[in-house]
């Protein structure tokens, strides 16, 4: 479907890049994206521009867990992505530069790519006590996350400390840790929530962003909907077990060897919104509740705190119903079968009406199917 | 007299500042500073043990599951709970496959572009480079072919001018001594490394849903069940296979790739063999048991002092000599800052008076990091791969002092030139290649404990909170990839009442004590020479030669914090 263009040719072959491979990937995204495929010529275009686009990847009061994860990124390989698909100047983990050279490569970015480059950010930023809890060349995170997010095209939040100060910010929030749309707020962000982030999420926002020079549709906690807009009970492969009320009930009892559903050992999964089943994690290698344990719903505003004591039994945890409303948790948890339109429903939620024209962004359906 | 700060140093884990004196071209004097702090003390008070695992590993996703490992282990000492032996072995692959793949990533991510020229790599010829490669490993990618290509991607990135993560090196440094050849090796294993790190850490996600942050882990074993008849079991005859399938890969990449890649480095960069000696005083703990967790004689590296680079003798380790400083730390203890605290009733109360953002220098003569001063016996220690295989070597461990040996040999040195930069590097290979060859043995006796109907991974004894006694008190140890890691809990009416951490970093990072005594860091910057002010390569060496990570290092969970209102920006 793709009409075949000399110079995307030649531009592949100088990166090493098969059309096929670039093809492959594309759809990839699409699908992770649910977008349709004949969107694969538009994004294919965007991601070999001659030009690539500049990201910052800013890193403040964190675990360099979402950074890691991002290195874990297979579809597109992390190399690929850094090298081939944007420039990335500014990564504190990963980068060549440190001290005066690292930080002239962050300045550069922001006068010289103003309101053009998009930024990244990783870890909470404190706000209490002058911001001095968190410095980097000796400016605090709140005041270089005002100026770099301040003058970015877009700022993405990666993790649950960027998304609503995380970990960081649990109760009693020694250091006023806060998320990054709430401590520089008024930017064009999107949160990419988890513990850490699923870089096949970001990946896609990123293609997203190339692709139709804009962010995907969020929720009302500025998550993207194709990855957040689903609970993880509903897409969980030991649903079929919940509903036949076959339990574990003690770890490392028949129920459990035989993979039965932990939601009586305190799994959050009923009330958590995130593609974690679907997406998996490592290459779609599995996720948590594959390898035996409960989700913990990293993923939903403030778990820490909301989500925890982590081995308690829904509903006896005071986050009940902040991700997930009553209705939608659906009847399941009183015991009575959980209507099968949801499911449904959910993905005509997260599938996109077709525009008649690319390259419009995508807007949310009304449940017609493209 | 000049003064060099370095700020951010990249390549590392977290936030780390150095700031040095230069005189007469050579480092007179060194500081180290953590510049970021959390506060996952005052978090973890009054929450319930058995989950503490799943906060305390927050405190690192690059050493992620260390944390994990640490807090199990404490609180199963506090409630005297045994594990099976399924999750022993559970455990040690976990922590074995983040060890090799952690160290790989070290040398090739975060330390290979402080003695690699990036830029160097086009002048090569591939066909020499292709010649080299095959004259010093068995590796399948070495044709003139292959690095034309990663030549050519290489070039595709300069000829754009968007240098991506590469546009703040220091290139065509005077430091940087390799031949072009070796550089365009470096840099082709360099994106072979980033291929691999990611394929292979799949094991994580086999035996812990994910990484980083794993989630298997569980006080009184792993939630990974056992059934050789059951598809959907974590760990059946399917999975083990897939497991073996791993490890061997990794071995092989360590082979092939790391172990080759040092030997064919370090002797072109000799001077750092007398280079960044540091304090020569070593501390392992020592892991990685072959039967009886509690037995450091079933050890892979074993437990022991080495004090004054001296390999002759090795002491016990007695945990009540341990004390943390906070004399140049941005804490105050309440009973004044002149004396360490042991880790059993240490405390944890921020108190930063270092200068106002935005700021140039440090006050170091006051307070200057957030990252508290470990000390043994009053003691300054290096800890990390360089104390694991000096203690072995030391301790007489039969695969160490081979494996020691063997690299002297091809090395053409004496041990002495262990205590440098390039020592650290060669200790970490070495040990990496150890627990490469490891791996294999723990699958196998996975398997060979599943064939014989051996399944259980979990020991629910304890597992029921109205089991446990009124208060308890517990130590869990590891040796993480960067060192000896020591949690400290005390559990009172079910709940976490003090938690405490001591962390590689700290040992190495920390500042100064109360006595004016240097951390390794600090120690080791000493007598450094640096060419040029200005791009201080020199600097980045010895430090990256520690791997630093400083998230794990600011200093972490006491849960008798001081409870404050947190100020708030409108």
């Amino acid at each position: 479907m793709l009409a075949p263009e000399t110079d995307l040719g030649k531009a592949l072959e100088a990166r090493g890049i098969t059309r096929r491979q670039l093809v492959k990937f594309c759809s990839v995204m699409l699908g992770t994206l649910a977008l349709p495929e004949r969107y694969l010529a538009q994004t294919v275009a965007a991601v070999t521009k001659a030009k690539k686009p500049v990201l910052v990847w800013l890193q403040f009061q964190d675990c360099t867990g979402c950074s890691e994860s991002m290195l874990r990124s297979s579809n597109p390989a992390v190399a690929d992505v850094v090298l081939d698909l944007l420039s990335w100047e500014y990564h504190e983990v990963i980068m060549a530069g440190s001290g005066d050279a690292a930080n002239k490569a962050l300045e550069r970015v922001v006068k010289e790519e103003k309101g053009k480059y998009l930024v990244v950010v990783e870890g909470a930023i404190p706000t209490a006590d002058d911001g001095m809890y968190c410095t980097i060349g000796g400016r605090t995170a709140l005041d270089i996350a005002r100026e770099v997010c301040g003058n970015a095209a877009a700022t993405i939040a990666v993790g649950a400390c960027a998304f609503d100060g995380g970990f960081v910010r649990s109760q009693p929030n020694p250091t006023g840790a806060l998320g990054a749309h709430e401590a520089v707020p008024g930017i064009k962000i999107i949160n990419m929530a988890g513990c850490p982030h699923n870089p096949a999420n970001t990946a896609a926002v990123l293609v997203h962003y190339l692709t139709f020079n804009d962010l995907p549709d969020v929720d009302q906690y500025n998550r993207p909907l194709f990855a957040y807009g689903r609970i993880i009970h509903d897409q969980c492969e030991k649903r079929a077990h919940f509903d036949a009320g076959r339990f574990v009930t003690e770890w490392g009892d028949e129920g459990h060897r035989k993979g039965w559903c932990l939601y009586k050992m305190g799994c959050k999964g009923p009330e958590a919104n995130f593609n974690c089943p679907v997406v998996q994690w490592n290459d779609h290698t599995s996720w948590p509740v594959r390898a035996g344990h409960g989700c913990i719903a990293c993923a939903s505003p403030r778990f820490w705190d909301h989500m925890s004591p982590f081995y308690e039994r829904l509903p006896n945890v005071p986050g009940f119903g902040v991700d997930v409303s009553a209705g939608e948790i659906g009847l399941g948890l009183t015991g009575a079968a959980l209507a099968g339109v949801t499911v449904h429903g959910l993905i005509q939620l997260i599938k996109p009406a077709a525009p008649e024209n690319p390259p419009v962004a995508p807007t949310p359906g009304t449940g017609k199917e493209n | 007299m000049a003064r060099i700060v370095v700020d951010p140093v990249s390549r590392i884990e977290g936030h780390l500042r150095i700031e040095a004196n230069l005189e007469g071209g050579k480092l007179t004097d060194a500081w180290s500073s953590g510049t970021m702090f959390r506060g996952i003390e005052m978090i973890l008070q009054g929450r319930d043990p058995r989950e503490a695992w799943i906060w305390a590993q927050r405190i690192c996703g690059v050493c992620t599951m260390v944390h994990a490992i640490a807090s199990v282990r404490a609180v199963e000492d506090a409630l005297q709970i045994e594990v099976p032996d399924n999750a022993r072995i559970v455990r040690n692959i976990i922590a074995g496959a983040q060890m090799v793949q952690d160290h790989v990533i070290h040398f090739y991510h975060l330390h290979a572009l402080d003695w690699v020229d990036v830029a160097a790599a086009l002048k090569a010829d591939p066909a020499k480079t292709s010649q080299i490669a095959q004259s010093i490993s068995d590796c399948d990618k070495s044709s003139a072919k292959y690095f034309k290509g990663v030549q050519q991607r290489v070039k595709g990135v300069v000829d754009s001018g968007q240098l991506s993560l590469f546009a703040s090196g220091y290139w065509g440094h005077p430091a940087y001594v390799l031949p072009p050849e070796v550089n365009l090796l470096a840099v082709a294993h360099y994106l072979e490394a980033l291929a691999w790190q990611k394929d292979f850490i799949r094991i994580h996600a086999v035996l812990g849903g994910k990484n980083p942050h794993p989630q298997s882990f569980l006080v009184g074993g792993m939630s990974t069940a056992m059934d050789p008849n059951e598809p959907a079991a974590v760990i059946n005859p399917e999975r083990i296979t897939f497991l073996r399938e791993l490890v061997r890969g990794a071995k092989k990449f360590v082979d092939d790739y790391y172990i080759p890649d040092v030997l064919a480095i370090a002797p072109l960069y000799k001077d750092w063999f007398a280079r960044g000696e540091g304090l020569g005083n070593f501390l392992s703990y020592g892991d990685y048991s072959s039967g009886d967790q509690s037995d450091p004689k079933s050890f892979l590296f074993p437990r022991g002092i080495v004090m004054g680079r001296d390999i002759s003798k090795i002491f016990p380790v007695d945990p009540s000599k341990i004390t943390e400083s906070v004399a140049h730390s941005w804490y105050e203890y309440t009973n004044g800052d002149g004396k360490g605290l042991h880790p059993s009733h240490g405390e944890t109360k921020p108190k930063y008076v270092g200068p106002k953002a935005p700021y140039d220098h440090l006050d170091v003569d006051a307070k200057y990091s957030w990252l508290k001063a470990p000390r043994y016996d009053g003691k300054a220690m290096e800890v990390g791969p360089l104390a694991r295989m000096v203690v072995g070597y030391a301790a007489g461990k039969k695969e160490i002092v081979d494996s020691v040996n063997g690299a002297l040999k091809a090395l053409n040195a004496p041990p002495a030139v262990l205590f440098s930069t390039l020592g650290r590097i060669a200790a970490r290979a070495l040990e990496c290649q150890l627990m490469a060859n490891q791996l294999e043995g723990w699958v196998n006796e996975l398997d060979s404990n599943q064939a014989h109907g051996k399944t259980a991974i979990f020991n629910p004894v304890k597992w029921d909170p109205a089991s446990w006694p009124a208060s308890a008190a517990g130590r869990g140890w590891h040796e993480a990839p960067r060192g000896a890691l020591g949690h400290w809990v005390e559990i009172e009416n079910k709940a976490i009442k003090n938690y405490q951490a001591v962390v590689p970093t700290t040992w190495n990072a920390g500042p100064r004590d109360e006595g004016g005594q240097r951390g390794a860091y600090e120690a080791a910057l000493l007598n450094t020479p640096v060419a040029d002010p200005n791009r201080p390569v020199e600097i980045l060496r010895t430090i990256h030669s520690f791997d630093p990570c400083i998230a794990c290092a600011v200093h972490v969970i006491d849960a008798q914090g001081r409870e404050y209102t947190v100020p708030r920006v409108a």
